[in-house]
């Protein structure tokens, strides 16, 4: 097995009144990727930041350690973790539409990060922006480095992103929900993209997203992730073949597969019922108010993991003990 | 840049259109004319004295051949004459116009680099007490009449401290030039700037502080982030140049705001510019000075707004010069 | 029986030392698109304008509230000048040149020619708060004229009354005060429509762009599906709320109408038969270096009327446009 990249232990980010991730654990090795999934509130983005140390000025880290390359990130300094970021660990975020600097070329935007991380000059700086974005498949990049971002669509600027995230080579590559804002033929090209670079350049990817396609398609470990608390942990296939968490299936049960062939008129989708805010005041496991095999007991605290299978993590005793509730969807 | 030059350039062509026809009728509104003036001075008002003074100077014609006569002067950019100076207003109006206009890009420049400076530091300490000291003193420069700050400049540099002239241009007989002459003006320049500068300080440190907020909560600042930028760089590479857009927008806008200033505060130090003719054309009733200044200006006007324009067009490349 | 893998309720897995780290360097802000429904309480939400929260918010801020203060402090002092100082302030009453201080009758001394700076300041007030809100008034009404029916008809109607907005702003305000000034004869009435013929483009310019927008909103469609005529709309529907904006501005208005008309009276402009801040300024300028205090008082005194307004203008601002942005 390869190293391990990144690794968060017991990971908890507060704000003033709440702590929207809990005893968080993961880790990312290099060469693979790791889909984080959960819906809006699950404290994914919020993971992926506090792994950069880019969480916002009200938020902090109240228990847990993250570790990069063997290296604790929370004891560094300001002053060191700037080296870090964007040298060995680079993120790219959600809106390419408003994650580049309007008044600066791409090019400079890419050879900012080349000039700060590897001492380049200017022109050095401009010739290597210029094969960046012949990596990431821009056509006619001698010409377009010196476009504003304004000047090219969504998909384009978000390759552009991903050509500033790799520049320097990094170790680790973040990407928040890179996908979400762009249309569905585009998706599949970045991530495409995000894959051979991984490949190539032997990156451990940490891939965010709320989409279960992508993490089919693309991820070779999944951690589910509700209301803070991871509560599942799978390889993809054994994930969609059986998944255990009541919430996991939930989420299975409701994607629409073209394959059961239902028509909008047959049936509806299966929901799960209720919303993510209820989960704010649980005292236990944060699934209880919408959880079909709930009892008293999960509200006595967060259930602990259960491995019921090597590398296969589970935080629902009871769904592990009666595999059969619930509906298992193959895709 | 030449067709953004060549459009804005027509499009001013009905605003000028407009003010010279305003000027005309503010010109026939004025009591008496520049033959009652004249006469007045000299002390012969004698009905036929009064005659051929307008006869003279055309002042017996229907309006509308007045009008005509008008704009053919301005076509040929006489201003008219004056009777009290006994020069063309033109003349003088070009003689004082250098003193006015250094006065006042003297005073943007101040109030630009000062204003941001201030709305920067506001901006980086936002919600602590440095911000909240900062923005009381704004509120306070933004609330102090340009005139009055001017002569209590002079009574405390000029009268308590002795460090700075009290008014005029420069050094009289001293006849310096070159460099020593530049820093004589400097001088003499520095409190009538100041003055006029203090209220738009105050502006643009606010602008600057929201736009500097504003900015900070950009996605491309959390981009710059991660790449590793210290927050200096950030600062000063990725937001301010974001933040000094809209500031230029107002910047052009007070030009308007910064020539009606030049007029009390050139008369508070006797400095030789535009508005402190404008006052004296007033004291005199001299109309024709008066509506000449009033003309100038607004064109001067136009003229920084279309300067502005491709200052913006510079700046933000999202503006696209069609 | 052992417990299962249910944990009790006090135990929680071994966590490591709490590692609180220091928040984000300055400058690095907080990221609003973070969405996670804990993280930002109040963003996303559409501020509903209701009165009794923006009086609320006006009244909870403090220098709002001395602002207030001050400002009436300041017109009940002009509203007793009368009955404080009864007569002329233009009238000769004591030794000329007292320092303030010097003469206990005389609090603030007095000018050149013997007149009691403290009666001066009072009767002053009178004039440049009447000024200053008069010509307000009829800035505002022209404005809101304007404004409103260049920004709800559009068309040629909308463009006639921009080029004309922008014409007076072209040219430079104080300039054509004071052209407009000496054109007419120099009385308090004059300063009012001048002033006031001055300001209008700004709330014409600010009244037609709420109108612009509100114009497309549902509830004038609404309202003019019911057969609502023009002026009804104009005035009973979308002026309401325009309003908010306008009221900000206004406050603003006065405290620039008030430097206006004290730069006029400084210059000599204004009406020769009253005693404005201004004017007392003007004539204690021969003295600036003798007696420095008849142009420093009359300046302080404006200077705190301004500065009254320009508070109450901002607690205004606060409390009818809230935004999120974190700043305060």
């Amino acid at each position: 097995m390869a190293s391990p990249l990144l690794e968060v232990r017991d990971l908890t980010i507060s704000f003033a009144d709440s702590s929207p991730v809990r005893n968080l654990d993961f880790v990312v090795r290099q060469g693979e990727t790791v889909a984080i999934v959960g819906e809006s509130g699950s404290g994914k983005s919020l993971t992926a930041l506090a792994s950069m140390r880019l969480l916002p000025k009200t938020a902090s880290i109240s228990s847990g350690s993250i570790h990069f390359a063997g290296q604790d990130l929370l004891g560094l300094s300001e002053r060191a973790m700037r080296e870090r970021r964007g040298r060995d660990i680079a993120m790219i975020f959600q809106e390419p539409m408003t994650s580049l600097n309007p008044v600066l070329t791409i090019g400079r935007q890419i050879g900012e990060t080349l000039r700060l991380h590897r001492g380049l000059s200017a022109r050095q700086a401009r010739k290597r922006a210029i094969e960046m974005l012949d990596l990431v498949r821009i056509p006619e990049p001698a010409k377009r480095v010196d476009d504003y971002p304004h000047r090219l669509s969504g998909g384009m600027r978000q390759r552009v992103m991903i050509a500033i995230a790799v520049a320097c080579e990094p170790q680790l590559l973040i990407a928040d929900e890179p996908t979400t804002a762009l249309d569905v033929t585009i998706q599949a090209q970045v991530l495409e993209l995000l894959d051979r670079l991984r490949r190539d350049l032997s990156l451990g990817l940490l891939l965010i997203t709320h989409d279960l396609g992508v993490v089919g398609q693309w991820a070779d470990r999944v951690v589910v992730m509700y209301a803070g608390r991871k509560v599942e942990e799978a390889l993809p296939d054994e994930l969609f073949a059986n998944p255990l968490h009541p919430y996991t299936r939930g989420l299975l049960a409701a994607s629409p597969r073209l394959a059961n062939n239902l028509h909008y008129r047959e049936a509806a989708l299966n929901e799960i019922p209720g919303n993510i805010a209820s989960a704010l005041r649980e005292p236990g496991c944060p699934f209880v108010p919408r959880c079909p095999v709930a009892v008293y007991a999960c509200r006595g605290g967060f259930p602990q993991l259960v491995l019921p299978s090597p590398g296969r993590l589970v935080a629902c005793p009871i769904a592990v003990k009666e595999p059969s509730h619930g509906a298992a969807v193959g895709i | 840049m030449a067709k953004t030059f060549r459009r804005t350039a027509l499009q001013a062509i009905p605003t000028v259109v407009g003010i010279v026809i305003i000027n005309f009728l503010l010109l026939r509104l004025a009591p008496g004319d520049a033959a009652d003036v004249l006469a007045g001075e000299s002390g012969s008002a004698t009905i036929e004295t009064l005659a051929a003074l307008r006869a003279r100077f055309g002042l017996d014609q229907p309006v509308v051949v007045q009008l005509i006569a008008y704009l053919d002067n301005l076509a040929h950019f006489s201003l008219g004459f004056s009777p009290r100076y006994n020069l063309p207003v033109a003349d003088i109006i070009a003689q004082r116009l250098p003193g006015t206009v250094a006065l006042m890009l003297t005073a943007l420049v101040i109030a630009v680099v000062v204003g941001v400076a201030l709305g920067i530091i506001m901006a980086s300490f936002a919600g602590r007490w440095p911000d909240r000291l900062l923005s009381v003193f704004a509120i306070l420069f933004y609330s102090i009449p340009g005139f009055w700050v001017g002569l209590m400049l002079i009574v405390l540099f000029s009268v308590k401290l002795g460090w700075l002239p009290s008014g005029g241009s420069e050094t009289i007989g001293a006849g310096k030039t070159g460099l020593a002459g530049l820093l004589d003006r400097l001088r003499y320049m520095i409190l009538p700037a100041m003055s006029l500068a203090l209220f738009y300080v105050a502006i643009y440190a606010r602008l600057a502080r929201a736009a500097m907020l504003e900015a900070l909560t950009q996605d491309y600042v959390r981009t710059a982030a991660a790449k590793g930028l210290s927050p200096l760089a950030i600062t000063l590479r990725h937001v301010l140049r974001n933040a000094l857009l809209p500031v230029t927008t107002l910047a052009g806008m007070h030009l308007g705001g910064l020539l009606g200033g030049a007029v009390v505060v050139e008369t508070v130090y006797s400095w030789p510019g535009l508005g402190r003719l404008a006052f004296e054309a007033v004291m005199s009733r001299d109309f024709s000075i008066l509506l000449g200044v009033l003309l100038l200006s607004s064109l001067l006007v136009i003229i920084a707004n279309m300067i502005v324009d491709l200052v913006q067009a510079w700046l933000d490349p999202r503006i696209e010069v069609r | 029986m052992d417990d299962g893998p249910w944990p009790h309720p006090s135990q929680g897995a071994a966590r490591s030392a709490a590692t609180v780290l220091q928040p984000q360097a300055a400058g690095v802000g907080d990221w609003t698109n973070v969405h996670t429904p804990d993280a930002r309480s109040a963003s996303a939400a559409t501020a509903m304008i209701a009165a009794p929260r923006a009086l609320r918010t006006f009244l909870r801020s403090p220098t709002a509230m001395a602002g207030f203060v001050i400002l009436l402090s300041m017109v009940v002092a002009a509203i007793l000048a009368p009955v404080l100082y009864p007569g002329d302030p233009l009238s000769m009453v004591a030794r000329p040149l007292l320092w303030p201080g010097q003469n206990s009758a005389f609090p603030l001394g007095t000018d050149s020619l013997g007149r009691d700076i403290a009666a001066g300041l009072l009767h002053g007030a009178r004039v440049s708060l009447l000024v200053g809100a008069a010509a307000t008034l009829i800035g505002l009404t022209l404005g809101i004229l304007v404004g409103s029916i260049a920004g709800y008809h559009g068309g040629w109607i909308d463009d006639v009354m921009v080029r004309l907005i922008e014409l007076f702003q072209t040219i430079p305000s104080f300039i054509l005060l004071i052209v407009l000034v000496s054109i007419a004869q120099p009385s308090i009435p004059t300063v009012i429509w001048a002033i006031g013929l001055i300001t209008w483009p700004t709330i014409a310019r600010l009244v037609r762009a709420e109108f612009r927008s509100l114009r497309e909103k549902e509830f004038v469609l609404a309202a003019r599906s019911l057969g609502y005529g023009h002026a009804r709309i104009i005035f009973r529907e979308i002026l309401p709320n325009a309003l908010p904006p306008i009221i900000v501005t206004s406050s603003v208005m006065v405290a620039s109408a008030i430097l206006m008309e004290s730069a006029l009276s400084f210059l000599g402009l204004g009406d020769p038969n009253v005693v404005s801040w201004g004017s007392m300024i003007g004539a204690g300028r021969e003295l600036l270096r003798t007696a420095w205090y008849l142009t420093a008082l009359p300046g302080l005194v404006i200077v705190l009327a301004v500065l009254s307004l320009n508070l109450i203008g901002d607690g205004l601002n606060d409390a009818l446009n809230p935004r999120f942005s974190g700043d305060r």
